[in-house]
C-alpha cells in the first residue's frame, strides 16, 4: 500500500503544489479555530475530532555521558476523513526519529481509528500508536517510547515549568488572510532515559518540548511550506518562531518569546526574521541547514546550525527535522523543522 | 557496383518466387510459433507477478488462527500494541472472484493497484460503503455489493482488492483470516505466546508461489516452441542452401566482373537480413494471433491445474516483439551460416556438379549419423541417471536431435539395401535415384520425423494420462451425490434429515505441512465405498483394516515421492501423532501432498474441524428426488448439491483444457513439417530434369515418371514415419516417467494406442502424397522439348 498517496490526501502537512500535503483543501463541515477560546486541561490534552487535523509533537535535545549531543522526535498526527467526529473516521500517523551527529534513524506508523490501534485519551493521558506511546498524569510527568528495527528510546519527562499558550492566548494566526490554529506548548520538560542505538544503549539527559496544535486549515492556498524553530537558550529563555513561505511575496512569520518563568510574549509577522545560509544536498534537494535568526526586540541575532544536516524524515510526507545548536547573541540548542522543500 | 550486384542478386527471387515464398513462410512460421509461445509465457508470468504483488504470499510470514477460526480484531490490536507489525487480511470468494481485504494503512505489501489509484479512490477505499479494485472484466462479473467499483488494469486477474471492513461486510465475517508480518519487525516485542497464544506462525514458503509451480508447464510449452522453431529453421536452411547453389553462376559472373568476395558476402548477408526482418514481422503478427487464440486455454489450464489466475487477454509488449525479431535474425544467420561459408571458401570456378554434391552429402550423412548415435547414447544415460526437470528436458532434447541426425544415414542404408535386392534396371534406378535425392530431402524428412515423433509421444502421454485419470475418477467419485453446507448446525440438520438408507461420508481436510512440505490431512470414514473402489500404487497387507484401527495413514504419490517415503515409513501427522504409512495412492491433478487419517483419529487430532461436505451413497435412481428435497426442504444452496456425473464432467473438462494447448501446438508443428516437405519437393522438382531426361529418353513415359515421383515421396515418408514411431514412444516414456514425475509428482502408467499410430501414419502418407502431387503432375506434363533441351544444355 502506498501510504504516501493516502497521506498526501489526508495528512496534516502542507504539500508541494497546493499547500504541503493538502493542508489548503476544503474544510466544509469541520470546526474552525475561534479567537478567545479558553483551554481546559486535561481535556484539551486529548483529541479534538471536530477539527480536521491535530498533532502531539515532542522533540528533545539530549546529551550522552561523554557530552555527545543527540536529538529525538516523537510525533502523532490525527487526520479526519469525515467531519462526523467518529473514531472510524480518523486516520493516525506517527513519526519517530533519533538523530546523532552522524546518523539519523526514522520510523513511521499508520493506523485507522476505531479498533484501538492508535488514539489519545485525556485523563489519564495516553497518546499511542502500536507500541509507541506518550503517557503520564496530566502531562506533569510522562513516559515516552518508540522504536524501529534496530533502534529505539525510553524516556521519562518531568515538567519544570507551566504550559505556554502560543499566539493570542493559544490562537495562533498562520497567514495574513486569517488562517489559524489552536496551539499550546510545554517547553519545560526535563528528560532522562535511554537511547537504544544499533551500537548499544546510551543513557541520556536533556530537555524536551511538547507542541500541541489542532486546526482544520492552517495554511493559505498559496503557502508552500514552513521553517519552524523551537530554541532553548542558556539564559533559561526560549523562543518558538516560524516562517511560512508563499509562492510570492514575503514569508509570514510569527514568534513567541518565553521567559524562564513561562510568561509568553507573542510577536506579529515581520518582527522575527530567519535568513537561510549554507545549504546541504539532502535526498536530492538543496536544504538550508544553517540559518541566521533575528528578533531585534530581544536583541537576538544568532546562527542556528544543524547537528546532523542529513536529518531527513523519509516518511510518507518527507521533510527535514533535527536538533540544532545556537551561537551568536544567544547560545543554546533546539529543534528545526523544514517542510515543503 | 554494389547497387548492380544487389540488383543481380535480388533478381534471383523475382525468377524464383516459390523459393522466396518458402524462405519467408518458413521463417515466418518458425518465428510465429516461437514468439506465440513466448507471448503466452510472458503474459502468464506478468499475471503471477501481479498476483504476488497483491498477496505477498510465499514471501511474508503469516500468523494463522486455529483451524476453522478467525483472528479477532482485539487480538490484532493487542499484537500491534505489543510491537508486532502485523497487518490483517480477509480472504474469501465473492461470486467468481477472489476477494482480498487488506488494511492499506499497515499492509507491508506493495500493491500496484493502490499505489496508482488517485486520492479520491483512496478516500472511497476507506469510506463506509467501500470500494472494490480489480480488472474491469473481474468487476463486471461481481454481484451487486453497494461498494464503488474502481477499474484497475494492474490488478491481478480474478482478484478484487478492498478494505478489510468492506471484505468483512461482504463475506459476513468477523475478525481476520490471517495476519501478514512485515519483514522488518521492531527490536523489542512481547513474545507471541503471551500476546496471542492461539495463533501460529507460518513461515514464508516458496512452494506456494504459483510461478514456481507452473514453471514445469511453461517449460513444456517452451520446449514445443523451440521444436517448432527448429523445424522452421530446417525449412529456411533448405531454402537458403538451394538459393545459394542456384546462384552460383550469378556469383561467378559478378566476381568475374570485379566484385570483391567480401562485398558480395556482405550483400548476400544484407539481403538475408532484410528478408529475415520481413519474415520476422509477419511471424510476429502470426504469433500474436496464435497466442491470442491459445491464451484462454492456457489460462484455463493454469487455473485448473495450479489455481494460478492468468488473464485471458493478451497485452502487446514491445520487448516481446523485439526479441521475436532478434530470434528471426539469429535463426536466419544460423541457417545461412554454412551456405555463406561455402560461398567464401569454394574456388571461384568450381562447378557445383550434382555428383560432387552427393558425395559431400554422403560424407556429411555419415558424420551426422555418428553424432546422432552419440546423442542417443547420451540421452539414454541422462534418462537413466540424470535428475530433475532440467535433466528430463535434456533427455528429451538429446533424444529428438539424435534421432533426427541419425535419420538420413538410416534411410540411405535402407535404400541401399533395396537397390541391392532389386533385379531389374528400372527398379534399380528407382532405388538409386531415391538415394541420390536423399540429401536434398533429408532436412524436410528430419523435420517430418521430429514432428511425427513429437506427435506420437505427446498423444501417447495425453491418452495415457486420460485413461489413468478417468479410471481414477471412477475410483474416487464413487458417491452418487455431493453436498456442502456452510455451518456445523446445517451439517447436523442435513445428517438428521437423510433417510436411513443413505450413507453419508464426511469430507474435510486441514492444510498443514507434512514431512516439511505443503500438504493437507484428510478425513476418511471406514466404508465399503473406499474398500471396493480405491486402488493403491503400493500398500501393506490389509491397509483398510489397519487404517480403520488407527494403526497408520495413507499418503498420496506426490507426498511419497517428494518426501521419499515408502510403505512402512513413519509420518508425523501432528506434533503428537506419528503413524506408519499403510499405502500410497494415486492422486492425479492435486498439486500438494496429502495424508488420510481414519475418522476417529482425525476428529481427535483436529477437534475444531467440523466436516461441512459429504459424499452420499444411495441407489442411483433416488438421486434426483433426494437432491430436490435437500434444496427445497433443507434450503441448501443448489450449487452445493452436485451429482457425481456432473462432478466427473467438470473434472474431465479441466483435464481436457489442460492439454488443449499441447494438442494445438502439436498440430501446428506437424503442419509446419508438412509444409517443409512440400517446399523441398517443389524446389527439387525444378532441378531434377537432368536426372529424368535420360530415363525418359530410354523409353519410360512421362506419366510413369510422375507416378514414380509420387511413389518415392510417399515411400520416403513412410520410412520416416516408421522411424518416428520408436522415437515417439521413447519420447512418451521420458514424458511419463521422467518429466511428469519431476513436474507434477506423479508417474503415469504408459498405455499404447496402435490405432492412433495408424491414423498418424495415414496422415503422414497423405501429407507426403499431397506434397508430391503437384511436382509429380508438373513432371507428367513437362513438354518433351524441355526434356530434350537437357541434352543440349548439359553443363
Amino acid at each position: 500500500m502506498n501510504a504516501k498517496a493516502l497521506f498526501l490526501a489526508l495528512a496534516p502537512f502542507p504539500a508541494q503544489a497546493q499547500g504541503f500535503a493538502n493542508l489548503g483543501t476544503s474544510i466544509e463541515g469541520y470546526a474552525l479555530p475561534q479567537p478567545g477560546t479558553a483551554f481546559t486541561f486535561p481535556q484539551d490534552h486529548g483529541a479534538h475530532p471536530a477539527f480536521r487535523i491535530e498533532w502531539w509533537y515532542v522533540t528533545a535535545n539530549l546529551t550522552g555521558p561523554d557530552g555527545t549531543p543527540y536529538g529525538l522526535q516523537w510525533t502523532l498526527f490525527r487526520s479526519a476523513l469525515a467531519p462526523d467526529s467518529a473514531p472510524t473516521s480518523q486516520v493516525w500517523m506517527a513519526h519517530a526519529a533519533v538523530t546523532t551527529p552522524d546518523a539519523h534513524h526514522v520510523a513511521e506508523r499508520l493506523a485507522r481509528g476505531g479498533p484501538g490501534q492508535a488514539g489519545v485519551t485525556a485523563d489519564p493521558f495516553e497518546a499511542w500508536i502500536d507500541e509507541w506511546r506518550l503517557m503520564g498524569d496530566n502531562l506533569e510527568t510522562a513516559t515516552l517510547s518508540a522504536q524501529g528495527p534496530d533502534w529505539g528510546y525510553d524516556m521519562t519527562l518531568t515538567a519544570q515549568g507551566p504550559i505556554v499558550l502560543q499566539g493570542d492566548q493559544g490562537y495562533s494566526v498562520k497567514s495574513e488572510d486569517g488562517q489559524a490554529s489552536h496551539y499550546y506548548s510545554q517547553p519545560f520538560f526535563a528528560v532522562t532515559g535511554t537511547l537504544h542505538l544499533p551500537d548499544g544503549d546510551i543513557p541520556v539527559t536533556g530537555n524536551a518540548w511538547l507542541d500541541r496544535e489542532w486546526s482544520s486549515q492552517p495554511l493559505a492556498d498559496r503557502q508552500t511550506g514552513w521553517d519552524w524553530f523551537s530554541l532553548s537558550f542558556a539564559s533559561g529563555e526560549k523562543l518558538m518562531a516560524f516562517r511560512l513561505r508563499a509562492d510570492e511575496g514575503a514569508p509570514f512569520t510569527a514568534a513567541t518569546w518565553i521567559a524562564p518563568d513561562g510568561t509568553p510574549t507573542p510577536f506579529p509577522t515581520g518582527a522575527f526574521t530567519a535568513t537561510p545560509g549554507d545549504t546541504t544536498t539532502v535526498a536530492d534537494r538543496e536544504i538550508p541547514t544553517e540559518w541566521r535568526v533575528q528578533l531585534p526586540d530581544r536583541a537576538l541575532d544568532a546562527t542556528v546550525t544543524a547537528l546532523n544536516p542529513q536529518a531527513w524524515m523519509e516518511t510518507s510526507v518527507p521533510y527535514w527535522e533535527g536538533p540544532v545548536t545556537v551561537t551568536g547573541s544567544h547560545e543554546g540548542t533546539g529543534y528545526l523543522e523544514m517542510t515543503g522543500y | 557496383m554494389t547497387r548492380a550486384g544487389l540488383h543481380a542478386l535480388l533478381s534471383h527471387w523475382r525468377r524464383h518466387p516459390l523459393q522466396l515464398f518458402t524462405l519467408l513462410a518458413g521463417l515466418a512460421l518458425a518465428t510465429a510459433l516461437w514468439s506465440g509461445v513466448q507471448a503466452i509465457n510472458t503474459e502468464a508470468r506478468a499475471s503471477y507477478a501481479q498476483a504476488a504483488d497483491t498477496l505477498g504470499e510465499g514471501r511474508l510470514t503469516r500468523l494463522l488462527p486455529p483451524e476453522g477460526a478467525t483472528i479477532p480484531e482485539a487480538t490484532w490490536v493487542a499484537l500491534r500494541r505489543a510491537g508486532w507489525l502485523a497487518s490483517p487480511l480477509v480472504e474469501g470468494r465473492l461470486g467468481p472472484a477472489r476477494l482480498l481485504g487488506i488494511d492499506p494503512l499497515t499492509t507491508p505489501v506493495q500493491t500496484g493497484p493502490i499505489e496508482e489509484a488517485d486520492t479520491a479512490d483512496l478516500q472511497a477505499f476507506l469510506a463506509p460503503q467501500g470500494a472494490l479494485l480489480g480488472r474491469e472484466d473481474t468487476l463486471a462479473a461481481l454481484p451487486d455489493t453497494g461498494a464503488t467499483p474502481i477499474p484497475s488494469p494492474d490488478a491481478a486477474p480474478g482478484t478484487v482488492l478492498t478494505d478489510i471492513t468492506t471484505a468483512q461486510r461482504l463475506l459476513g465475517l468477523d475478525g481476520f483470516t490471517s495476519l501478514l508480518l512485515a519483514p522488518d519487525q521492531p527490536r523489542r516485542q512481547t513474545p507471541l505466546a503471551q500476546v496471542a497464544p492461539t495463533l501460529r506462525l507460518q513461515p514464508p514458503d516458496q512452494s506456494t508461489d504459483p510461478a514456481a509451480l507452473t514453471d514445469s508447464f511453461h517449460l513444456n510449452i517452451t520446449a514445443f516452441g523451440l521444436l517448432s522453431f527448429a523445424v522452421g529453421l530446417f525449412i529456411v536452411h533448405g531454402a537458403v542452401g538451394l538459393a545459394f547453389e542456384q546462384r552460383r553462376p550469378t556469383v561467378r559472373t559478378l566476381r568475374a566482373l570485379g566484385m570483391p568476395l567480401r562485398a558480395l558476402i556482405a550483400l548476400m548477408a544484407l539481403e538475408l537480413a532484410l528478408l529475415a526482418l520481413l519474415a520476422g514481422a509477419l511471424g510476429l503478427l502470426l504469433g500474436y494471433l496464435i497466442a491470442a487464440a491459445l491464451l484462454p486455454d492456457v489460462a484455463g489450464t493454469l487455473r485448473g491445474l495450479y489455481g494460478a489466475e492468468v488473464a485471458g487477454t493478451l497485452t502487446f509488449r514491445p520487448l516481446w516483439a523485439l526479441s521475436g525479431l532478434a530470434i528471426a535474425l539469429a535463426g536466419t544467420a544460423v541457417a545461412a551460416a554454412s551456405a555463406l561459408r561455402r560461398l567464401a571458401t569454394t574456388p571461384l570456378l568450381a562447378g557445383g556438379t550434382r555428383r560432387a554434391g552427393a558425395r559431400w552429402a554422403a560424407r556429411r550423412a555419415r558424420t551426422q549419423g555418428l553424432v546422432g548415435a552419440a546423442l542417443l547414447l547420451l540421452s539414454l544415460a541422462l534418462g537413466l541417471w540424470g535428475g530433475g526437470l532440467v535433466g528430463g528436458f535434456a533427455t528429451l532434447g538429446t533424444l529428438m536431435i539424435g534421432g533426427a541426425l541419425l535419420l538420413p544415414l538410416l534411410l540411405d542404408r535402407v535404400l541401399a539395401l533395396g537397390q541391392h535386392l532389386a533385379r531389374n534396371p528400372l527398379p534399380q534406378w528407382i532405388w538409386a535415384d531415391a538415394r541420390s535425392e536423399l540429401p536434398g530431402l533429408s532436412l524436410a524428412l528430419m523435420a517430418l520425423l521430429l514432428a511425427m515423433a513429437a506427435n506420437v509421444g505427446v498423444s501417447t502421454m495425453v491418452s495415457s494420462f486420460r485413461q489413468t485419470f478417468t479410471g481414477f475418477l471412477d475410483q474416487r467419485l464413487a458417491p452418487e451425490l455431493y453436498v456442502g453446507v456452510s455451518t456445523p448446525a446445517q451439517a447436523e440438520a442435513l445428517l438428521a434429515a437423510l433417510p436411513g438408507t443413505v450413507r453419508a461420508l464426511p469430507i474435510a481436510s486441514v492444510d498443514r505441512p507434512l514431512a516439511g512440505l505443503p500438504a493437507e490431512v484428510q478425513i476418511l470414514r471406514d466404508d465399503p465405498t473406499y474398500r471396493e473402489n480405491w486402488r493403491f500404487l503400493s500398500a501393506a497387507p490389509d491397509p483398510w483394516d489397519q487404517l480403520a484401527a488407527g494403526q497408520g495413514v495413507l499418503v498420496n504419490e506426490q507426498l511419497a515421492r517428494r518426501a521419499g517415503l515408502a510403505v512402512g515409513d513413519p509420518l508425523a501427522v501432528t506434533d503428537a501423532l506419528t503413524l506408519p504409512i499403510l499405502g500410497i495412492y494415486g492422486d492425479y491433478g492435486n498439486a500438494v501432498g496429502q495424508a488420510i487419517l481414519t475418522e476417529p483419529l482425525f476428529r481427535d487430532a483436529f477437534p475444531e474441524v467440523v466436516p461441512l461436505s459429504f459424499g452420499l451413497r444411495l441407489p442411483p435412481a433416488d438421486v434426483p428426488a433426494l437432491a430436490e428435497s435437500l434444496t427445497t426442504d433443507l434450503g441448501l444452496d443448489p450449487a452445493r448439491v452436485v451429482n457425481q456425473s456432473n462432478l466427473k464432467a467438470i473434472s474431465l473438462g479441466i483435464f481436457e483444457r489442460t492439454f488443449a494447448v499441447t494438442a494445438a501446438l502439436n498440430v501446428l508443428t506437424l503442419a509446419v513439417a508438412g509444409f517443409a516437405l512440400l517446399m523441398s519437393l517443389l524446389t527439387l522438382a525444378s532441378i531434377r530434369l537432368p536426372q529424368l531426361a535420360p530415363v525418359w529418353a530410354l523409353g519410360t513415359r512421362r506419366a510413369t515418371l510422375g507416378r514414380l515421383e509420387l511413389l518415392r515421396a510417399v515411400g520416403l515418408s513412410a520410412l520416416t514415419a516408421l522411424a518416428a514411431l520408436p522415437l515417439g514412444l521413447a519420447l512418451a516414456w521420458v514424458l511419463l516417467a521422467v518429466v511428469n514425475v519431476e513436474a507434477f509428482g506423479w508417474r503415469l502408467p504408459m498405455f499404447l494406442f496402435p490405432l492412433d499410430w495408424l491414423r498418424l501414419l495415414a496422415l503422414a502418407l497423405l501429407a507426403a502424397a499431397l506434397a508430391a502431387l503437384w511436382p509429380a503432375i508438373r513432371l507428367a506434363r513437362v513438354p518433351p522439348s524441355l526434356l530434350l533441351k537437357v541434352f543440349s544444355d548439359e553443363r
